[in-house]
């Protein structure tokens, strides 16, 4: 599937603000299962620095600092991404998740060894006992990993209900615990808490959903704005996603932009300011079945500037 | 007397004082486990049993007062009313071998060659993590760890361009490490302020032991920061990057950028602009390509690191990925100083040198393993116990927690392994200290100190010891213990002398009064003009009251007493005025001690000579060292409190400070550079005394209905023009022309319109010096007006009393001027000075995923 991913932020400041500086992650990877073919960061008043570095997880990040007085500042970022289903992947046929919690935590190889940053706290993640006695619950003695992590994550579907008026931008896990309300993040933080808990790995993913659903299937849940799930460590699989807020293995109707430990390393927009008094933001996300474009030279991964 | 050993020892004849019993079992500096005087001493100690005992009280003393005076402090947070603390240093060295140093010097560059290659791994290709060389978790649950700066590798591969590391001896005098300073290491200031105080009080020992000299260290790293700025620029601008004047090291930062001559700033002093970061000066922004951080990495840059730490700068570490701007020592290195490392730094030796590790930590245990977390949970009672990723960590003793603590130490232990190492402690050595007049054994650790020369390292020859009479004081910190010692490394052979003074290095472009002075720095002076001024004022004022105390005549008397006191407050201000019916004498005298002595009350004397040296000490780079002195005499002392029974003693302290204040004065007169920095301190000066002299005409001569002569009197006084009036009008006292003389004799250094005059110059000459903006009202208008205004001022009709036995035409006049000074006050500092009266206002603003 080919996707045409438009995101937009708009913040509005009551103050000039003299000087900004910021950081976005805004273009989708490519990676197993997804290529991107285009990409381009649209910002408003015109930057006066732009520049493309490679973070610590290999996420593409965008700093941009603006240094004339705005009152207004607007980045919409337009992606082509081309999405195809991973290979299904039997559960059942997982090792348990015990042997995974006992290999992570004497690593052999490379790849299990990488992952141990995804196995201990992050500022966001932080030790929970009652995640833990939740998690429990579905990783049975001996129960395959994949397993067990569908049957968690369909539980947190059930128990907890998508709230979007509920969170502001961090939620303490503990308090969605307590409330049993949330957004993606909240669930997707709630989710890594819980198999970490355990000693697996899990990694915050950030990106997309398809705003309207294929004909005959419902749309998903999180699809207006910009979305987030989690991927668990697999021996041998790999990066298996899970998306609590939906109860599903995302397919070829989720786009990724990139992963951390939490959401604090794959952020969408953040930045420091001067000046700005009070502020309000809006967001808009459009993501865009499109017919395979011809893939010419228009299409080459590039990047353009428009300014206001 | 006799040693352990049962053995006799030398000791100087007849002197009980000089008697020195070493600890049994520890290893001395002193003497050996025999009771002997080690080689290294023999010659110091020869030198010592010739001076009286009480000599060496003396020389003590003399170190405390050339510390007070230098002003070496360190700051102990938390401590809210007086943060400097000061230095503690006994005046007794400790020595050590050439040889000796040389072995430890070697091991110590070993140690750096594996912290290097080891960060440049952390944050390069991480070889030593994907091959189990180092478990994961010592760097993926290490907060010190920063992800931001993964792939920025120092384009020399260092890490460390200087570098400290605590030290003390094992029971075999062998060396161990207890912690590593891998950021901006502090203490190296103090250990030179150390050795100059030393050698200043035992100048014979100093210059017969050949003692190896210090001042190559910070010439070394003065070089290397040349040379690592040489890559951006052929002039590159250095600063020193202070956390300010709360930092407990803040004495050191202002040593070092005055000792190294670069520019001392704070993160508000600093923007990045386009990928660059820049100075902000009255001048505008000026490029700086090289940064001395005196702050942890983490609090570096609100955008990438610590988001609630705002001593940094935004968008720095951009900055450096841009290779913009070279940070000294490199942002990610606090990882190295984490305890754990000193359980993994032997293997790491060994794999990436092939080498035995020379200096090691004492034995260590990382209960990340669960072997070693099994030893440490039944050794608990022979370790410490200390974070593995805190450096600053507090450390458990292991033998002194009840058991209930055990217990909880256990829990934590079992929940969280990784967190926790155990440690075997190291004994250490002792020292004589002289302490209640005898020769003690104290316990010891030593700070040494390696900067990076561009090729290897230059090992500090000397160092930082702290001495503590419990050993259980002796953990890694610098503040710990309770004094100070210095190091001599006697050489064999006569040392050669270095000074800072005569750099190797190319010829320097000659400048004038550079504009580079940071607008905080300048606004910081114009307050230490306007503050010492106010200071001076108050004791000129309170010296008049005072002395009126002292005469035959029965104070509560005297007619100008009560205007007088009323004085000391704005209009309307003295709780005196509110009173109806008049004061009595008890509340003229509650209201003069308590504008001179509370603290706590704004304005007071004791409040301003407070916040003079409060001030000062914010710019203390740019203060002279002298007059840093003065400030640090200026206080009232023990007559804050008997002042009040004893006003001749009172009189005495008043004329001192003034005295002070003057030589102040007068050194900023003589000694500062005309650039915008006096200009600012002068600038502070004048527009205070002018406000304190219209305040006291209006205290003192609107109310006509008070005896006029006393007042007059008074008022010549205070504003020190007595003489100069006498000379004219001989003793006929009258009230046009006192007001003639303090208002608007232009040769009258202390009259208003001298104060405007200098002003408009100052003014002026600011703008040729910083160009305003277009678009920018000229600062000059104002001061203008209000001169031609007192030039154009009708002093006999001033002079008219009206119906209500007031000077109404005179008060309504000094308070129009008053309020254009304060009005002018106001534009000096919103036109200059701008961006540092308002608050940084630094948002943070983020998306969240709300999907």
């Amino acid at each position: 599937m080919y996707y045409q991913v438009r995101h937009t932020t708009n913040y509005l400041y009551s103050d000039a603000v003299v000087l900004c500086q910021n950081q976005a992650r805004l273009s989708p990877q490519t990676t197993r299962g997804q290529t991107r073919h285009s990409f381009s960061l649209e910002i408003s008043p015109e930057p006066t620095v732009r520049r493309r570095w490679s973070d610590a997880f290999q996420n593409e990040v965008w700093y941009f600092s603006i240094e004339t007085p705005h009152h207004r500042l607007q980045v919409t970022s337009r992606s082509l991404v081309e999405r195809l289903a991973p290979d299904p992947i039997d559960p059942a046929a997982t090792p348990a998740w015990e042997r995974v919690r006992d290999l992570l935590a004497r690593p052999t190889g490379v790849a299990e060894r990488l992952a141990g940053q995804f196995r201990v706290e992050s500022p966001f993640i932080m030790e929970l006992p009652e995640a833990r006695d939740y998690a429990r619950q579905s990783f049975l003695p001996g129960r395959p990993i994949l397993e067990s992590a569908l049957d968690l994550t369909r539980r947190i579907h059930a128990d907890f209900h998508y709230s979007p008026a509920t969170t502001a931008i961090s939620t303490p896990t503990r308090e969605v615990f307590l409330t049993r309300r949330g957004v993606c993040q909240d669930f997707a933080h709630l989710q890594i808490t819980c198999l970490r808990s355990l000693g697996l790995a899990a990694r915050y993913v950030s990106g997309y959903l398809v705003t309207l659903p294929p004909p005959g299937k419902p749309r998903l849940v999180g699809a207006d704005a910009s979305h987030a799930w989690l991927g668990l460590f697999v021996p041998e699989a790999g990066w298996v996603d899970l998306d609590p807020t939906n109860n599903l293995i995302p397919a070829d109707r989720h786009v990724t932009i990139g992963w951390g430990r939490d959401y604090g390393d794959v952020c969408p927009i953040k930045g420091v300011f001067t000046g700005g008094g009070g502020q309000s933001i809006a967001v808009a996300v459009d993501v865009e079945p499109v017919d395979m474009p011809s893939l010419s030279a228009d299409l080459a991964d590039d990047v353009t500037i428009m300014p206001e | 007397m006799t040693t352990p050993t049962g053995r006799e020892v030398a000791l100087p004849p007849g002197d009980p004082l000089w008697h020195y019993r070493p600890i049994p079992g520890r290893y001395d500096e002193f003497q050996d486990s025999e009771g002997t005087v080690r080689p290294v001493w023999r010659q110091f100690w020869e030198n010592l049993k010739s001076l009286e005992p009480a000599v060496l009280g003396q020389r003590e003393e003399q170190a405390r007062r050339l510390l007070r005076e230098n002003g070496v402090t360190y700051n102990v947070y938390g401590a809210a009313k007086d943060l400097d603390r000061p230095w503690l240093l006994d005046p007794l060295p400790v020595l050590m071998p050439e040889a000796e140093w040389a072995r430890l010097a070697n091991a110590l560059r070993q140690r750096l060659k594996v912290l290097n290659l080891l960060a440049r791994d952390l944050y390069g290709p991480q070889q030593l993590l994907k091959w189990g060389i180092l478990p994961g978790e010592a760097i993926h649950e290490h907060p010190g760890y920063l992800l931001p700066c993964h792939g920025m590798i120092p384009p020399d591969g260092i890490f460390l361009n200087w570098y400290a590391a605590q030290l003390a001896r094992d029971a075999t005098g062998a060396w161990r490490v207890l912690g590593d300073r891998t950021q901006g290491p502090s203490g190296a200031g103090y250990a030179v302020e150390n050795r100059l105080v030393v050698s200043r009080t035992l100048p014979q020992d100093f210059h017969s032991l050949n003692v190896v000299r210090l001042a190559s260290y910070f010439l070394t790293l003065k070089n290397s920061l040349s040379r690592l700025g040489g890559s951006l620029s052929g002039n590159p601008r250095i600063v020193v990057l202070t956390p300010g004047p709360r930092s407990s090291r803040y004495f050191e930062d202002v040593y070092l950028s005055r000792y190294l001559g670069y520019t001392l700033v704070e993160g508000g002093d600093l923007t990045v602009r386009g990928e660059g970061v820049f100075l902000k000066t009255l001048g505008g922004l000026l490029p700086v390509h090289v940064i001395l951080r005196r702050l942890a990495d983490s609090d570096c840059d609100p955008l990438e690191l610590r988001s609630d730490s705002y001593l940094g700068v935004p968008a720095l570490t951009q900055a450096v990925r841009a290779g913009q701007v070279i940070v000294v020592n490199p942002l990610g290195g606090g990882v190295l100083e984490a305890p754990i490392l000193q359980v993994l730094l032997p293997r790491l030796c060994e794999y990436l040198l092939g080498e035995e590790l020379q200096l090691r930590a004492s034995d260590s245990w990382w209960c990340g393993l669960p072997e070693e977390r099994a030893y440490v949970e039944s050794h608990l009672d022979e370790l410490l116990i200390r974070p593995a990723f805190q450096s600053r960590g507090k450390t458990l003793v292991g033998w002194q927690l009840s058991s209930q603590e055990r217990g909880e130490l256990l829990a934590r232990i079992r929940a969280r392994p990784t967190r926790f190492i155990g440690q075997r402690p190291v004994a250490g050595s002792t020292v004589p200290v002289w302490s209640e007049g005898q020769l003690q054994p104290w316990h010891l650790t030593l700070r040494t100190f390696a900067v990076y020369n561009g090729e290897d390292y230059d090992i500090l020859p000397g160092g930082l010891c702290r001495v503590a009479p419990v050993s259980e004081l002796l953990v890694e910190s610098m503040a710990a213990g309770q004094r100070s010692k210095d190091l001599w490394v006697l050489s064999e052979q006569p040392v050669n002398t270095v000074t800072l003074l005569r750099p190797n290095v190319p010829a320097l472009q000659l400048r004038r009064s550079p504009n580079d002075l940071p607008s905080r720095a300048a606004d910081y002076l114009f307050w230490l003009g306007r503050l010492t001024e106010r200071a001076e004022g108050a004791i000129r004022h309170l010296r008049g009251i005072v002395a009126r105390l002292t005469t035959e005549v029965e104070p509560a008397g005297l007619p100008e007493m009560r205007l007088l006191v009323t004085a000391l407050c704005d209009p309307g201000q003295s709780p005196l005025e509110l009173q109806n019916p008049p004061p009595d004498w008890t509340m003229i005298r509650e209201e003069l001690w308590s504008f001179l002595s509370d603290f706590n009350r704004p304005g007071s004397l004791a409040e301003t000579l407070d916040s003079a040296r409060r001030t000062a000490s914010v710019v203390r780079d740019r203060v002279a060292i002298d007059a840093w002195r003065i400030l640090n005499q200026m206080e009232l002392g023990d007559v804050r409190n008997e002042g009040a029974t004893d006003p001749a003693r009172l009189l005495m302290r008043l004329n001192q400070l003034l005295i002070l204040c003057s030589a102040f004065s007068g050194l900023a007169a003589e000694s500062m550079t005309r650039g915008p920095g006096w200009l600012f301190l002068d600038m502070g000066r004048r527009i205070e005394r002018g406000l304190h002299t219209l305040r006291v005409i209006r205290g003192l001569l609107v109310d006509s209905s008070v005896e006029l002569l006393p007042c007059l009197e008074a008022m010549l006084e205070i504003a020190d023009s007595s003489m100069t009036y006498r000379y004219r009008y001989l003793s006929t006292l009258q009230l046009a022309p006192v007001l003639d003389l303090i208002l608007v004799d232009e040769t009258n250094p202390r009259s208003v319109i001298f104060q405007m005059i200098a002003l408009g110059e100052h003014a002026r000459r600011l703008e040729e010096l910083c160009p305003s903006r277009p678009g920018e009202p000229s600062r000059l208008r104002q001061t203008y007006e209000l001169l031609s205004e007192l030039r154009l001022a009708d002093i006999e009709a001033l002079c008219d009393v009206d119906r209500r036995q007031d000077r109404e035409s005179l008060a309504r006049r000094l308070e129009e001027w008053s309020a254009a000074l304060r009005g002018l006050s106001e534009d000096i500092t919103h036109a200059f000075l701008s961006h540092t009266v308002a608050p940084r206002q630094l948002t943070e603003l983020q998306t969240a995923n709300r999907g």
